[in-house]
This record gives structure tokens, sequence and C-alpha cells, in this order.
């Protein structure tokens, strides 16, 4: 359910930028317009997004602890999975942001003659840094169309990205990967009974969203074919705020744009804000040393409690008669 | 404890990567980029055509000699037939630099500018121009 | 009469093919065996918590207060705004499924809405529904719920279906702690009085005497004094702590749970055995005499509240620094709550060990050392007579609590204890131990009698792993440092592991210490015979 309606709102989108150019040669709105108020529903929206999140304090120190904690000198602290300072913190937000550290824990249970076996996973975390690390070099690559002149690890990322030299245009892994790794989110929602029972609307519209965007990508580069110097013209001309269309540039182009327009737009308003939204997680990015450090709560107020004089007054009887020291006799 | 201080310097960080584009142009941004054709060669030519049409040359020549270099090197066929029936001898160097023999001002402006690094001159050696 | 439990073949059976109903469309079924009574009217009266009423979560009608939902929706707007760890939980999760079988509940039920993502869904519809634009715009379609009474039920059902054991928390890519939320739904559940009686009755009992159980400060004495004459005969010294003692060096606190009841006492008594061949400086305080907190599954306020004598005991008897017992949640909230509560404690002093010179670094800032620390800290400067093999007829394995593995990190010290007292110890598999360690399915409030049925299912992983050492390596006894073990895991290994006991890790070393003057020991604290003097 939540799959086809996702699936039917990326067609429309896609028909109704290839509408628009074709039909109703709205260039203009899609080449300029709807991007601009995308990037802008971007920066805005995540920063938005962030600061209302920052608005809430941290009132307790909650890291989950993963490994051996500070303590006596001859046992050996793990620093990274249980750190208690901020180098600590910093290499475990490191290892989790970019090697996605907790998902490569994961283990897989199975039910055998009533036995529990919980085995090692690596499915998902595999499908995940791929689909990250190939959205991630794609998104780079992209600055060739951005600088000018072009930033010079571009060439490197670009000939590391071709190395196989299969083709012309050379064949890019990286498109390939971003596809096949998207492929393999979508398939085990659509396949693992326990995904695709918790999968909502939200979870598949971004996949689809994101194969359009590489399937167009691709045909634009291998199959359809668009002037390349047209579009720079058109994204140089974006980025130095004198937008211009230029002719000549397919309507594959503008779908394209069109659907990354859409994932820009979408992005503050979704389960994507996961992206900035790791770095602030408090059970990660804070040392385990509530011990030793006092962790301030802004919100803390003083509690009504059972003072000591109330409990004696409750007990003085009792506690004399045990021989209990009390203070009133 | 609201870590105000990370937070503003990380949303800085990300507004700076993703408007570095904004930033980083640096005048050229809006050149026309029209690669030249006015070498000897071409300028002695009756009809000013190349092997296919225009159009199909700026989105596919890659294509064409990625096909060329393998009838070339894998099948030994060394004759295109154009879609207007001529036929053309397949070779880089004779063929195609023969007319384009500016490869700075014909091949480089768009690859240059749209950052590509065709692999043809890990094989070929490139033209020696005559400074113009 | 509790529920009948079925048979544990029939349990192990367990079915994880989701139904087809989409679980948006369904409400909570709330089944015989998976719940525990509702709070009676006088113990939430006692702490002022609001509306007191009779109510049994069977019945159609809860007798919400008129304006319920403005009351959760408010409380949610406040927590919102309080915690940020509620904040981004409810937006940021993805969906991955990587938690799902992670939770001991969901492995022993196959219930999908067991799954962490799934019980934190149920109250991030409400979320989207109320606080998100999407949710107010698409509806359904955003993954937004209305609030209704049906799924209020079915919210309470799930939030007391979680022992906050923060297993998932390991293995979550953003580290979302189902643990912070179903805390959160807890509370606002509280602003409903929708507690159960099995928490409130402690947390009452708790602010009136100081423990759980209700102990007043005479019996408490007592209970004591029954241990000193065990002791006695098990080792022929009086030993003779004090109460209430101003002026001592240290202050002890442990769960009440140590003070009555098999095999806790047990433990206790391996303290005191300790604590009297160190001639430690130490004193209990009879109001400060537990260290447990079901406050903590109440609210922040309850649980800081009855976690402010600990220090205002410690300011009274003027001590220097405070001594832990082995507790679960207890240290969680030492460790991450206590001193941001009612720190700083600037009227104690930086802990040392009074016999070792040991600094405790680690616990400068609060002044609460954990006993495990302690006594490892002890052995590893010899200044212990250990005999271990006068436990050489258990073949040991041990369980690490979820709070002091995900909530401290307490691994080694205990395993160091252990492994000077005990000649035969085995670690279960390595995804069952450690920060990756199983709850005993009875954490947080849930170690009721009526909902047996749950708590065996909850803590079926972790027997599991139990009955995998006691087929390979015949192991008999499974130690622990958490006072809420030592009470469920017992039931649990009868159930699923007939042969297993449970015992707190000072019990083990309450019986391998050599003490001063003792006479020969031949039975053990539980007055069985020691191995070897079983004629004697």
């Amino acid at each position: 359910m939540g799959a086809l309606i996702s699936f039917i709102a990326v067609i429309i989108l896609t028909l109704l930028a290839y509408g628009g150019v074709k039909s109703a040669n709205m260039q203009a709105i899609f080449g300029i317009v709807l991007p601009y108020a995308a990037i802008m529903t971007f920066l805005i929206g995540v920063s938005y997004r962030v600061i209302k999140w920052a608005k809430s304090p941290v009132p307790y120190r909650i890291t989950t602890t993963c490994g051996q904690q500070k303590t006596l000198p001859w046992i050996k602290q793990n620093k990274i999975e249980n750190p208690s300072d901020a180098m600590g913190v910093t290499v475990r937000m490191i290892l989790e942001v970019l090697l996605f550290r907790s998902l490569f824990r994961n283990t897989r249970s199975e039910l055998q003659d009533g036995k529990l076996l919980h085995g090692s996973s690596k499915w998902l975390w595999l499908g995940g840094i791929a689909f990250h690390a190939a959205f991630f070099t794609v998104l780079f690559r992209h600055l060739r169309l951005f600088t000018e002149p072009m930033l010079l690890p571009l060439h490197l990322v670009e000939t590391l990205d071709g190395f196989m030299q299969i083709g012309a245009p050379r064949l890019l892994m990286s498109g390939v990967v971003l596809l096949g790794a998207a492929m393999f989110l979508l398939l085990r929602r659509f396949l693992i009974p326990q995904v695709r029972y918790i999968s909502l609307p939200a979870d598949y519209f971004p996949l689809f969203l994101i194969i359009g965007i590489a399937v167009t990508g691709i045909m634009m580069r291998y199959v359809t074919k668009t002037d390349i110097v047209s579009v720079k013209e058109l994204t140089m001309g974006l980025i130095s705020l004198k937008p211009k269309i230029h002719q000549g540039v397919g309507a594959i182009f503008y779908i394209h744009l069109f659907l990354v327009s859409v994932l820009f737009a979408y992005f503050p308003f979704s389960k994507l804000v996961h992206m900035t939204g790791v770095f602030l997680s408090p059970t990660r990015n804070l040392a385990n040393n509530g011990r030793e450090v006092r962790h301030i709560n802004p919100w803390n107020y003083k509690v009504k409690a059972r003072t000591y004089e109330e409990y004696e007054d409750e007990f003085r009887e009792k506690m004399k008669s045990a021989n209990i020291p009390v203070e009133k006799e | 404890m609201y870590d105000r201080g990370k937070v503003i310097a990380g949303i800085i960080i990300f507004l700076a990567l993703v408007t570095f584009p904004f930033f980083y142009k640096t005048g050229k941004a809006n050149v026309q980029i029209e690669p030249k054709i006015n070498t000897p060669v071409i300028e002695g030519l009756s009809e000013k055509k190349c092997v296919e049409s225009k159009e199909f040359m700026r989105a596919n020549h890659m294509q064409l000699l990625n096909e060329w270099r393998d009838a070339a090197v894998r099948d030994g066929q060394r004759t295109y037939v154009a879609s207007d029936g001529k036929s053309y001898a397949i070779s880089l160097q004779n063929t195609c630099m023969n007319c384009h023999s500016n490869k700075k001002e014909f091949c480089d402006t768009c690859h240059s500018y749209t950052g590509v690094k065709p692999y043809c001159w890990d094989c070929h050696i490139a033209p020696m121009e005559a400074k113009r | 009469m509790p529920p009948k439990l079925p048979k544990p073949e029939e349990l192990a059976n367990v079915n994880y093919k989701p139904p087809k109903k989409w679980w948006q469309k369904g409400t909570a079924e709330i089944k015989e065996g998976f719940w525990c009574f509702g709070s009676r009217p006088k113990y939430l009266q006692a702490v002022d918590m609001p509306n007191p009423r009779e109510w049994k979560p069977t019945d159609e009608d809860w007798k919400l207060p008129d304006n319920w939902r403005e009351i959760f929706l408010e409380g949610m707007a406040e927590r919102l705004q309080k915690y940020r760890s509620f904040h981004l939980f409810m937006d940021i999760c993805v969906r991955c499924g990587a938690c799902a079988d992670k939770c001991h509940f969901y492995l022993g039920t196959g219930d999908p809405k067991n799954m962490p993502v799934l019980r934190a869904e149920l109250l991030r519809s409400v979320y989207r529904k109320y606080f998100t634009p999407s949710g107010k715009l698409l509806g359904k379609i955003a993954g937004a719920r209305e609030l209704t009474p049906d799924v209020l039920k079915e919210i309470w059902t799930y939030a007391f279906q979680c022992t906050e054991c923060r297993r998932c928390s390991v293995f979550c890519p953003y580290g979302i702690d189902t643990a912070e939320i179903t805390i959160i739904a807890r509370e606002l559940l509280n602003l409903l009085g929708l507690n159960t009686d099995w928490i409130m009755g402690p947390v009452a009992n708790s602010y009136r005497t100081g423990n759980h159980l209700g102990l007043e400060p005479h019996t408490i004495k007592s209970n004591i004094d029954f241990m000193l004459d065990d002791i006695e005969t098990v080792t022929g010294i009086k030993v003779e702590p004090s109460f209430n003692r101003k002026g001592a060096e240290i202050l002890f606190v442990t769960p009440s749970g140590d003070l009555f009841g098999e095999p806790g006492i047990y433990t206790c008594m391996g303290y005191l055995m300790l604590f009297h061949e160190l001639g430690l400086d130490y004193t209990w305080s009879t109001m400060a005499a537990e260290g447990g907190n079901f406050g903590f599954f109440t609210s922040n306020d309850m649980a800081k509240k009855l976690a402010y004598k600990i220090y205002s005991e410690a300011k009274r008897l003027k001590v220097k620094w405070i001594l832990g017992g082995e507790c679960g949640h207890m240290w969680r909230v030492w460790n991450q709550y206590f001193d941001t509560w009612h720190g700083p404690a600037d009227f104690l002093e930086a802990p040392v060990s009074p016999i070792t010179g040991t600094r405790f670094e680690n616990a400068k800032g609060s002044k609460l050392v954990h006993i495990a620390e302690f006594t490892s800290d002890l052995i590893r400067h010899k200044k212990l007579s250990l005999d271990p093999t006068r436990n050489d007829h258990l073949q040991v394995t041990f369980h690490d609590s979820c709070n002091t593995a995900r909530g401290m990190g307490i691994f080694e010290e205990p395993r160091y204890i252990i492994n000077n007292t005990c000649n035969h110890f085995y670690e279960m598999p390595e995804n069952t131990i450690r920060e990756k360690t199983f709850c005993c399915g009875s954490g947080s409030g849930l170690n009721a009698g009526e909902n047996m049925e749950q708590r065996m299912r909850g803590g079926f992983p972790r027997a599991n792993a139990v009955q995998y050492v006691k087929e390979r390596h015949g192991v008999n006894m499974l130690a622990n440092i958490c006072a809420i073990d030592r009470a469920t895991l017992k039931p649990l290994m009868d159930y699923w592991v007939p042969g297993v006991n449970v015992a707190g890790v000072h019990e083990l070393l309450g019986n391998a210490l050599i003490m001063k003057g003792e006479k020969e020991r031949v039975i053990d604290l539980r007055g069985e015979p020691l191995p070897g003097k079983e004629g004697a």
C-alpha cells in the first residue's frame, strides 16, 4: 500500500516535469524557479530542524555504553565504545557517522528447534554504507557542474570512480552502486516480512525518488544523452544568480533536476533529517563520565522529598527500641 | 546542556558546505563555450560537415570514438560507413585530428569546462600544435 | 489467581510472521498473562500523583479524566521541549529494522509491536499527528494517528512491555534509545494515573520507609541480625555492623532486595563478611536502605524524589563517600542521573579506598563507588585471602545486567571477582553478553506475578543462552550484580533451565573469603555442604 502510493507519487512527479517541459515549455519553472525554491527550503528547513532540536536541552548524561567503562587503572577501558572524554566521543562519532559503527554490530537472531541463534549479519550495514557512500560520491562528482575552474579532487574522484574504463563516457561505479544499493534497500522492505510490516509511505517515497534520480542520471549519461555543455551553462548560471535557459537541453535533464529538487525540498520534512540528527544523538555524543563531572540540567528543580525529620518522627519509638540512634530523644 | 556553540558551528559548516559553489565561482561563470572549428583544413572544405551531424557529434562523439576504437583495434575493421552513406577511414589521428588539428581549442574547451578527461591520449600521441 | 502458564515447549514455539492486518489499523489486545494490575489509588495518593482511582487494564472503561487527551498532548509538548533525546528520537528513525530482533520481548513473543521500532512508532504516530506539519496535513499517509482511547491503551500495553534495557539502542545507527521513549510514555501515562500496582506500591513504600519493601527501621535491623546469626553459624565469627552511625567514613547503600528473600540475602551476607574482614569504617542507613528506584519507572520527578534520601543521609551522617551494592537500575540512575539531580556532592570527599589507598577517579564527582570496583581493587592489591575451591561445585556463568552494561559499562570488575573466587567460569555466547546482554525479561518494574507469561517470554533469550552453557559446560550457577536479576532469574531458570541457581557476585565472594579467626567452614552461606565436606 505505502509502496504503491509512493511509486505513483514519483511517477506523477516525473510526468509533471516531462509534460511541463515538452508541452508547456516551462523550462524556466523546472530549470530555475523550482531548483532555487528547493535549495532554499533545504537550507532553511534543515537549519530550522536542527535549531528546534537544539532548543531542547540534554538534561541527563544518557550515553549508551558499549564497552568497558573507565575505572581502576589496571582495567583497560574501551575509550571509543565507552568514552570518558571529548577525544573518545569524537572518535566514536566519526566511526558512527562515516562507518556506521552501530549498524556494523548487527546480528540476526533465528529460532531453531527451540534454540535462539544470534549470528553476525552485515548485509544491512553493507547496503547502507554502499548507498550512502555512492550517494555522496555522486553528489560530489556533480560539483563539476557547479565549479569553474573545477575543483582539483574532482578529477581524482572521477578517475577512481571510472577506473575500470568501460565504455565512453566511462562507466562510473558510484552511479551503478547507488542504484543497486537503493534497489537493495527497497527490496528488503518488500521481502523481509518484519521490515515490510514497519514500512510507511515515508520509507518508500525517498527510495523511489532516489531510484528515479539515479535512473534519469544514468540514462542521461549513457543512453539518451544531453548536451552537457549547455547543462553546465545552466547550472553555472544558477549559482552565479544569473540563471538562463539554454536550448538543446533535453526533457530528461529537467526530469532529473525536478526529482532532485523534490528530494531537497522534501528533506527537512522527512526522516531524511537523520543526516543531521545523528550528530545530536545523546546516547552517542556524550562521554560516560556522569560520576566524574556533574552534568547540568538547565531545568533542574527542587523536589519535595521526604526529609529525615519526617521519617524519624514516624519511626522514632521503633528506632529507639531497636537501639538505632535518633536525632531527637 | 544545550551545546549551543557546537550546534551553531555545525549549522554554519553545513550551510558553508552546501552553498560553497555559490561563493567559489570565479568570474568565468557565464562564459560562452564554443569549440573552435577554424582550422586550415576545415576552412578549405567545400562542405563543412563532420562524419555525422553536428548535434549527433556533440552528444555522441565519445560513443562513436569508442566504437571506432573497438572496430579498428579489436576487429581490424577500418572503414566507417556514415548514416548518409559516405565512407570514412576509422582513425583518430588521420581522420578526426586531420580536420580538428586544434585539440586545445576544440577538444579541450568543452572537456575542461565539464571536467571530462578522456583517455584517448593515454595511447594516442596528442598533436603538437603550432602556436597561433 | 495469576493466569496459568503454558508449558515451556509451547512458549518456545514463537511465530515471527507479522499478521496480515496493518498495525496502524489495529488496537492492542490486552492478553492474559501480559499485563499488571492497575495501581491502587492509595499508592498514588501517598505520593500526590494525579488521577487515583480503581481500574483494571482489561476494563473497557479506564475511567480517564475528561480532558485526558489534552493532558497527554500537553505533557508530550512539555517533554519535547525538555528532552532532546525524545524530540530527536521522534524525528530521525528511518525504520531500517536493525532493532527488530534485538528486543527480548520480540524474540519471546513474535508480536511485531514488540519490535523497538514499532513500540516507538505507537507514540511517534501520535507525535506526527499533533506536532508535525506533514502529519497534520497528510494524516495516515504520513504515518500519523489520532490519539483515541484505543491508541492510548495500546501505548500503555507496550510501554509496560518494555524493560528499558537499551539493547536496541546499541544497534541503532542513530543511537535511538527505546528506553527514553518508554520512560516518557510512562510519564505521560502517569499523568493519567495509569501506572501499575507493582510499581506504585514500591514507590509509595520507598517514599515512606525509604525502601521498596516497606521495611521499617527496626525490621531492617532485625533482618540483618538474622543474617549475622547465619554468618556466625557458617564462620563462627560475630559480625557487628552499625546503623545510622554518624561520623563513619563510608555510607553503604544497597537495594532492599538484598535485605529480604533468597538469594538476595546471601549477597548481603557477602557484603557484611567482607566489610567485617576489612574492618571497614562504614554504616548502614535505615532510611537510605534502598539503592533501587522504582520512581525511575514512574517519572523523572518521582525518581528524583526517591533518590533524595541518599545524599541527604550521607550529609546527615557526615560520611566521606558512598559505596553502592549490586544493583542494576540503581547504577543506571547513580551513573547517569544522580549527580545531576542532587549534586554537587561537595559535602563529601573524593572516594579513596581506606584499605588500598586507591583513588576512584571515575567517581570523584558524585562520590558513588560501585562495590565491584571496590572489591576488585582489593583483590588486585591482594588484600583478601580467598579460597576458590569452596566454590568448586559451581560451574558459573555471568549475566551482565542491562543497566550496568549499557548505562555504565562495568564488565571486567565483576568478572575479575568471579575469576578470583571461582575455578569454573564460562561465558555465554558472545552476542548475549556484555553490551549485547539479554534482559532477564522482568526489569523496569515488570517483575510482578500476574504477568508471568510475559516475563517468561521476555526472559527466553537470556534463558536460552544459559541453557547453551549448561549443555556445554554443565553450568549450574548464574551470577549477576543486580537485585532484580536475583529475584527474577530464579523463576526464569526454574521454568526454562531447571537446575541452574542464581547468586550475586558477593555471595560467591563471601563463600571464598577466608576470614581471620574463622572456624573450618563446612557449609556455604546457603547452609549447604561445601564440596568435600558433605559428610562433615
